[in-house]
């Protein structure tokens, strides 16, 4: 009794602290907008749409029938990890968030802002390496210890373990391509071999869940959710390698006096 | 200007190695894995090695898939492209990566089978075989004289 009420708390409460982080980031989104048009810089309405489209995925995830489900049944919580891990920070990231507020903050504060990106810490934690393991790694930690069944039975644990999913997924994008400003640029080809390290990863632990589900869940369910986790994580990440093979190729133009410049450089 | 051709012959090669290796593992995907269904998603005699070199494998060839067609574009725009080299390149990382998954992933590794039927030897030889001459075709046409600019 005490377990199921338990349970019924982390579904009632949980979707209420993670929808907040999100409606806080599309109210900042649209006021700095705002501010933006004032400065007479309009800002591009298909960055606004990815910032919506982006932010709406990530609310599936959270809250509604999807993410109700996502309590009871394997598959559907793939789905929303999908949503909330992958799709949702892509879109976010092509929404370019970070270039908007620096426009709209008045110097001095762009200047505190831009004084932080360049940290050490952030330095570190943007590397794509670090970047995968952080979300590689959680998500193998996730599924291979009891923190799977920890998550549904507190709430804590629920929220934290939503947050780092999003974090982690968004941080590993921004790692990977550059749409925004970004201070601590690594080269094509390790940016390349990371991003592939980590689909690897990703690949490895959805084949190994296929026949190692967490406790809990069924082998029917366990096997559904790992094959939406493999084709999922393939669909997601092609959008990423063609974004970062694309800016590589832009930025290769050969010059008109044709010298051998390298796709390796 | 020697150098320089030497260079891009290189690159209108791994382009096509590249190329060859994404579209052989793509065809494995969608047509014995998806549409055919003859291939298991995961087999439960696949060992630990082989569920590592799966994910290995997939994941590149889905980055090469991507980065040699961009490669290819850059070739284009830079009039360096050797369509024959290429196309040899093509058939060489496809018969050689076919080659691998026919005899070390399957076989070695025993991440699934071809087909799950009784005779899968006669699958088997005719997999390997058709790699063997995508290898010998494409060495010939990398090493055939002449590559003319496309």
């Amino acid at each position: 009794m005490h377990e199921h009420n338990q349970h019924e708390i982390v579904s009632i409460l949980s979707p209420f602290i993670l929808l907040l982080p999100f409606i806080t980031g599309l109210i900042i989104y649209f006021l700095a907008i705002i501010i933006s048009h004032k400065k007479q810089r309009p800002w591009p309405i298909y960055r606004t749409l990815y910032w919506m489209i982006g932010i709406s995925f990530a609310m599936i995830a959270v809250v509604g029938p999807l993410a109700e489900r996502s309590h009871v049944d394997f598959s559907a919580h793939m789905l929303t990890h999908l949503f909330l891990g992958m799709f949702a920070p892509l879109l976010m990231v092509l929404a370019a968030p970070m270039t908007l507020i620096l426009r709209a903050l008045s110097i001095q504060h762009a200047k505190l802002l831009t004084d932080w990106l360049k940290s050490r810490f952030i330095r570190f934690i943007s590397d794509p390496a670090i970047a995968s393991i952080l979300n590689i790694g959680g998500l193998w930690l996730l599924y291979t210890t009891n923190l799977y069944a920890a998550m549904h039975e507190s709430l804590i644990w629920n929220v934290i373990i939503h947050l780092h999913i999003f974090l982690a997924g968004y941080l590993f994008t921004l790692s990977m391509i550059y749409i925004e400003p970004t201070p601590h640029r690594k080269s094509y080809l390790y940016r390349s071999i990371m991003i592939v390290l980590a689909l690897a990863g990703h690949g490895i632990l959805a084949k190994y869940l296929y026949a190692n589900p967490p406790v809990t869940v069924s082998i029917h369910e366990g096997e559904i959710g790992s094959i939406i986790m493999y084709y999922g994580g393939d669909l997601v990440d092609m959008m990423i390698m063609i974004i970062l093979c694309w800016q590589w190729y832009k930025e290769t133009r050969p010059r008109i006096s044709a010298k051998v410049g390298d796709l390796h450089t | 200007m020697i150098k320089n051709n030497t260079n891009y012959f290189k690159r209108n090669l791994w382009s096509g190695i590249l190329f060859g290796l994404g579209l052989v593992a793509f065809i494995d995907e969608t047509i014995f894995h998806q549409l055919l269904n003859w291939h298991h998603f995961y087999d439960k005699s696949t060992t630990k090695i082989g569920l590592i070199s799966d994910g290995l494998f997939h994941a590149f060839s889905w980055f090469a898939t991507i980065a040699s067609l961009f490669w290819f574009a850059d070739l284009r725009r830079r009039k360096e492209l050797m369509i024959s080299k290429w196309w040899g390149g093509v058939l060489l990382g496809g018969g050689a990566f076919q080659l691998y998954d026919g005899i070390i992933q399957h076989k070695l590794m025993r991440i699934h089978q071809i087909r799950y039927v009784d005779n899968v030897i006669i699958y088997d030889l005719v997999w390997n075989i058709i790699a063997l001459l995508m290898i010998v075709v494409g060495l010939f046409m990398i090493k055939k004289r002449g590559d003319k600019h496309a």
